[in-house]
């Protein structure tokens, strides 16, 4: 079954030709870690260690006493090195463990654990949404009672390019993935699981198929289209349903999860196993592109070794998808636990938006591409003159800030800098959406 | 900064890191690109005084471009595209006998009044090609209608002298009014007029030598997506269903009179036409509308040049009224 897409959205090359065909390999464990005690968006954790320390895989090394948060576990057997500051891949600093890892590593004595509650499990295992948004899962989990949850959908559709590691794990652990998205449906009491997947990774789709047939969970392959991955646009293509402006999915009966969260959801409820480590693919201008199983708090430094180095002239080194990732200044910072994907682009492969102070055309291709159907020029426009409330009449802060605009705007405005800056400069107005 | 970064001298950005193809020159040089086959006819057609009248609008544009630049020590946006395509769009709106200085005066005129007094591309109301063909016309319309036309280009054929004063035949756009007025209606024979009208008509501007060859430019734009096909769609479609209305061939009306430039190449210029789809769709009928009623009932053959001029003063209006709602937001009135 192939839906009709959202409308807006742009084709930009996939580019994923490169990792698709490259199964899941475990990346070496580099000699030194760095965790930071924040990966997740809300509370910072605060380390739990001390320096000198022996630390167990899977053994709670930062946490924190609030709701919106997620412990963070150490990926390896080690020592504590050093508790102190680290630097993120969007450019902060937070606290952070140094950990030295023993030469042995055993990454596979999980066993089976029955029952539990799916909700204090995934808290505990630290599982915040792999996607990149981050948010921990566990409070997905538990909605406000005045929502009734009808649909569980799991997100396949890896929009950004480049990107293959949703592709991989869906390929090559469909069962993981599947067993994810049940753990929730049961605990939310959803009617429907839904696995959406873009077209363009046809196998994935077939073995997700093959592992749902007989379980009632329905795969829905997707136009490909950017950005088919959004939460809203991927609840409209397969609920025709628009979240309300300053709702929540849940407003709709739906729950949006990442295949990759699921699966680590399958292996917290079913294994107890913390997460600890994530699929990357590292692709671009490295010698050997891949899908790598990577322990979290591995620099990426490490990692593009691990991948071969880099291969000609490098320009920019990008955290996720170019979409919507940021460009690294350094690279060392560790690996987190939504970190997707480090692409590497060089000159020529990267070409962003550059100078607010090139004209708009008025072309309207920025709102063509829109998909949250906004007029990003003249949001654009607006944010460059300080025109902060007729920022928010053109509805500034329902941008998803995809980046599809400013992917097509021809004389390269940085619409998305420029829309960040009124989102930004609204909030801290105290304007709402 | 670490040793492998520095190395290769990362650049930090915001997202996104990729850019889809197309660049404002680019979109400019598509459409230079899709009005040189008609206007390479026109030279082939009118020859060397077409020629004159490029060189001039497009040189004058250019120079007068970069001399505003400069004297306001603004960045440099000669190379942009969009002044080379109002020179040839102000050429292809003048007779091809357009005195060498008036041709001077109205690029000029569209370049600074059209365009840099307003701030640049991007910040002008109206389209500037026009605007300098308004001021042309409004200055020098006497000396502009009473030029030879094919009078000229006969009068060059037979005698092989220059002489300007020859026969200043009527046009077709007249024949047709006189038609209408004897007879309360078109002939059919008028239907005879629409291959000279395609492929050679020798009267009027240099953009109304072949209505065929701006047809085909207009296509190529619709199907690279530079320009969006509602508002030439809608303007021909207003145009012809009003001819027809007013008793006159409604197929002749499109062809004749640089309808057919201004609809695929002027009503569409970004800058100054709305950028919301039913908005288009709107403008482009109201274009249509304005440059039916000022051929049928004004005395101006310039209906062309003010009704799209005026849509252009309403499009930000348009673009109000037909504001697509937000994603999320609920429908404004059902
Ligand atoms: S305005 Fe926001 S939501 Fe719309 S295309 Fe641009 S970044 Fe995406
Ligand atoms: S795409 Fe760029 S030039 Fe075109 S309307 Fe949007 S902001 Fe203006």
């Amino acid at each position: 079954m192939l839906r009709s897409a959202f409308r807006g959205g742009i084709h930009p090359p996939d580019m994923k030709q490169a990792t698709a065909g490259r199964a899941i390999e475990r990346a070496p464990v580099p000699e030194r870690l760095v965790v930071p005690a924040s990966q997740h968006i809300g509370a910072c954790c605060e380390p739990t260690v001390e320096p000198g320390q022996r630390v167990r895989r899977g053994q709670i090394i930062a946490s924190i006493d609030a709701f919106v948060s997620a412990p963070v576990h150490s990926p390896v057997d080690g020592e504590v090195a050093d508790v102190g500051e680290c630097l993120t891949a969007a450019g902060m600093r937070v606290p952070a463990v140094t950990i030295t890892p023993d030469a042995e590593q055993d990454f596979e004595s999980w066993e089976p654990v029955e029952g539990g509650e799916p909700a204090a499990v995934v808290r505990s295992a630290g599982i915040v949404g792999m996607g990149g948004a981050t948010f921990p899962s566990a409070v997905k989990l538990s909605p406000p009672k005045e929502f009734t949850l009808t649909t569980v959908i799991l997100n396949g559709c890896e929009c950004e390019p480049y990107l293959t590691c949703d592709h991989r794990l869906m390929l090559e652990s469909p069962e993981r993935v599947l067993r994810g998205g049940r753990i929730m449906q049961e605990a939310l009491g959803a009617k429907r699981l839904v696995i959406g997947i873009e077209s363009n990774k046809p196998d994935a789709a077939r073995a997700m198929k093959t592992a749902a047939h007989g379980t009632g969970a329905e795969v829905v392959v997707l136009p490909t289209k950017y950005p088919q991955g959004a939460e809203k646009q991927l609840i409209w293509a397969i609920l025709r349903t628009e979240v309300p402006h300053g709702k929540l999915p849940a407003a709709v009966g739906a729950l949006v999860h990442n295949v990759g969260t699921a699966a680590a959801i399958a292996d917290a409820v079913d294994l107890r196993k913390p997460l600890m480590e994530r699929v990357v693919t590292v692709t671009g201008r490295v010698a050997r592109p891949g899908n790598y199983l990577v322990v979290l708090g591995t620099l990426v430094r490490d990692l593009i070794e691990t991948a071969g180095g880099f291969v000609g002239e490098v320009e920019r080194v990008i955290a996720g998808g170019p979409m919507t990732g940021p460009a690294l200044g350094s690279l060392d910072v560790p690996v987190t636990k939504g970190m997707s994907g480090i692409v590497v682009l060089g000159p020529g492969d990267a070409a962003a938006p550059v100078d607010a102070d090139q004209p708009c055309i008025r072309c309207g291709r920025c709102s063509e591409a829109c998909p949250m159907f906004l007029q990003p020029f003249a949001i654009g426009t607006y944010a460059n003159a300080r025109l902060w409330d007729r920022t928010e009449q053109v509805h500034a802060l329902d941008c998803i800030e995809c980046g599809a605009c400013a992917y097509v705007c021809p004389t390269r405005r940085p619409l998305v800098q420029l829309i960040r800056l009124a989102k930004a400069e609204l909030t801290a107005r105290g304007v709402r959406p | 900064m670490n040793e492998a970064a520095r190395q290769h001298r990362l650049v930090v950005a915001a997202p996104p890191h990729v850019h889809g193809p197309g660049s404002c020159r680019s979109i400019m040089l598509w459409v230079v690109g899709a009005l040189a086959p008609a206007a390479l006819w026109s030279v082939v057609q009118m020859g060397s005084p077409a020629l004159i009248t490029y060189g001039v609008c497009i040189g004058t544009a250019l120079a007068v471009e970069a001399a505003w630049n400069a004297l306001a020590r603004k960045p440099q946006t000669v190379t942009d595209g969009s002044a080379l395509v109002t020179g040839l769009l102000l050429a292809m709106s003048l007779p091809p006998l357009t005195p060498w200085w008036i041709s001077a005066v109205g690029a000029a005129v569209a370049i600074v009044l059209g365009k840099m007094v307003f701030g640049g591309l991007g910040w002008n109301l109206f389209n500037p090609a026009l605007v300098g063909r308004a001021f042309v016309v409004l200055s020098w319309g006497g000396v502009l209608s009473k030029l030879p036309s094919k009078g000229w280009f006969r009068a060059i054929d037979v005698a092989g002298s220059g002489s300007l004063d020859a026969i200043s035949g009527a046009t077709r756009l007249a024949i047709a009014a006189a038609d209408r007025a004897a007879k309360g209606g078109y002939r059919f024979d008028l239907a005879a007029q629409y291959q000279p009208l395609l492929f050679r008509n020798l009267e009027g501007s240099l953009g109304e030598v072949s209505a065929a060859l701006l047809i085909l430019g207009g296509l190529v734009l619709i199907w690279r997506r530079i320009i969006d096909w509602r508002i030439p769609v809608g303007y021909a479609g207003a145009m012809a269903a009003l001819s027809w209305a007013f008793g006159s061939d409604p197929i002749f009306n499109v062809l004749a009179g640089g309808v057919l430039l201004g609809a695929f190449f002027m009503a569409t210029d970004y800058v100054s036409s709305p950028m919301v789809p039913n908005a288009r769709l709107v403008y482009g009928i109201g274009c249509g509308v304005f440059n039916a009623v000022g051929r049928f009932f004004g005395s101006m053959p310039e209906a062309t040049t003010f009704a799209i001029l005026f849509m252009n003063g309403l499009a930000p209006l348009l673009d109000k009224i037909f504001m697509p709602r937000t994603f999320g937001w609920v429908k404004r009135n059902g």
